[in-house]
């Protein structure tokens, strides 16, 4: 479900694209946007306290064969949240795993950890070591 | 008080004709995509989301269109917009301490577990105008250095903490209920959570204002920056159905930990105190303003005198509502007509009055 929730639209259409057969889905609940509040914890690691909202999509699905899946993700994107909740039910299937394993969650993954080495390089160029200079008055 | 009026349509759908041109301005300069604010004025987006205590940056890019750049106005039709969804839940607390960091900064320790990143700053620029940027300039090259691989970089005031010379972080109490003021009308006394709430989507102006205030010695607090962090988070959500947690993406936030002197009391011998600030995005100024100003309305607990506005949560949380205090303020524009005349009228008599008393006087 992690990797369903990072997928783009384009990497969940294409990682359905290639199941043979292509699992059929009845909405369970048809994908829908709303809201989770969102928590801090005080002084980053004590009680919690409430942030503010962020806007997230989820959706449920049931194949034809009788797996149900749920997704949940941030932002607003109901087509992106019923392709995830089709994939993470399909994934139960073990005739669909192996397939979903390589056209979805192996390059998702893959990306994600290249955008993630890619921003953390960016910041580590900038990482400072201050000197503090000697003042000459004694 | 201001009374219905009727009528005024037609001037009202060509006034909001007139707007929709004064939004677009010239026609020979191209229209500003949403996709082009969210990008590129993402500071902005990053204020919006905060103060409309919404995190989607693409309403947020949204709102400032339609805003014509008034953010409080940007800001104001995020929360309507969250009014009309229904909740889903209460996410899990995020774990800055597991953040993937972009910047992090100490003015407290030069050399620290996990080290400095400046990241992308407008600290150390000369503040000089860039003409460059009115060409269309190609982005400077980037530098990439081997990241470490370093799993979580630990909060400075930890540090402190390991040796008792500063205050506790306020324990988890797991299930104990957290205060949200969405739910519940602010009373007062309000708990910290509430007040954090409070601040967290409080207007960043009035918090500046009143932080600054704390530094000039309206309620003095002694404060270091002991850590600004900022980076993506991971959120996750454990909805009822599936009983289990289920990550729902990242978020980036930006985290500020305040470092304030305090000389002990009865109770609590002389040692650091903290005031915390975290807010969505890229919002520096924001969270350090949260965290000077959740210390100082920490007197009360603290047994400080309670002197200065900064420490008055009543006054503060009251008025750092920008949706609130504009509606409040910008009401006055609408009509008053039936309440002025009321007021006129009772100048007139007390006018009249006044007169008559100095004829009198006069007279004898």
């Amino acid at each position: 479900m992690q990797i369903c929730a990072r997928a783009t639209e384009a990497e969940l259409t294409a990682a359905l694209d290639v199941l043979k057969p292509r699992p059929e889905a009845v909405d369970v609940r048809p994908a829908e946007i709303g809201l989770v509040m969102l928590r801090g914890r005080i002084g980053g690691s004590g009680a919690p306290f409430n942030v503010g909202e962020a806007t997230v999509t989820r959706a449920a699905v049931r194949l034809g064969t009788g797996e149900t899946g749920y997704s949940y993700l941030l932002g607003r994107a109901k087509t992106r949240a019923r392709l995830a909740a089709i994939l993470e039910a399909a994934g139960q299937r073990p005739a669909y795993r192996r397939s979903i394993v390589q056209h979805l969650v192996r390059p998702v993954a893959e990306r994600l950890a290249n955008e993630r080495r890619s921003m953390l390089d960016e910041a580590a160029a900038t990482r400072v070591e201050f000197l503090t200079l000697v003042r000459g008055e004694d | 008080m201001y009374v219905a009026v009727k009528g005024g349509e037609a001037a009202i759908a060509a006034a909001h004709a007139l707007l929709d041109k004064e939004r677009r301005g010239d026609p020979t300069v191209p229209a500003l995509t949403t996709e082009q604010i969210r990008e590129q004025l993402a500071l902005a987006v990053d204020r919006v989301t905060c103060e409309g205590s919404l995190y989607d940056r693409d309403l947020a890019a949204l709102a400032i269109k339609q805003a014509r750049g008034d953010l409080i106005e940007a800001v104001f039709l995020l929360r309507a917009y969250r009014s009309t969804l229904p909740r889903f839940g209460y996410a899990t607390p995020i774990e800055t301490g597991a953040m993937a960091i972009r910047r992090r900064i100490s003015a407290t320790f030069k050399d620290l577990p996990g080290g400095q990143v400046l990241g992308p700053t407008f600290d150390y620029t000369h503040r000089l105008l860039d003409d460059g940027l009115n060409d269309q300039v190609p982005a400077a090259e980037l530098t990439h250095k081997i990241a470490h691989d370093e799993a979580a970089v630990p909060h400075v005031a930890n540090l402190l903490g390991a040796q008792g010379l500063i205050e506790q972080n306020p324990e988890v109490e797991i299930g104990a209920p957290v205060g949200d003021l969405t739910r519940d009308p602010l009373a007062f006394p309000a708990d910290r959570d509430l007040r954090l709430q409070s601040l967290a989507r409080g207007d960043e102006g009035l918090l500046l204002a009143l932080g600054y205030s704390t530094q000039r010695g309206y309620g003095r607090t002694h404060p270091f920056a002991g850590e600004i962090r900022m980076g993506h988070v991971e959120v996750h959500l454990a909805p009822e159905e599936l009983g289990f947690e289920v990550s729902l993406g990242e978020i980036v936030v930006t985290e500020c930990e305040m470092v304030n002197q305090f000389k002990g009391s009865a109770e609590s011998p002389p040692q650091f105190t903290r005031g915390y600030g975290l807010a969505f995005g890229h919002s520096e100024r924001k969270a350090m303003s949260m965290a000077l100003v959740d210390r100082a309305l920490r007197a009360r607990d603290l047994g400080e005198e309670v002197i200065a506005p900064a420490q008055d949560e009543e006054f503060v949380l009251s008025h750092v509502d920008n949706v609130q205090a504009t509606g409040f303020v910008e009401h006055l524009k609408l009509p008053h007509y039936v309440d002025f005349q009321a007021e006129l009228q009772l100048v007139r008599q007390m006018r009249r009055e006044w007169e008559e008393a100095n004829r009198k006087e006069a007279a004898e």
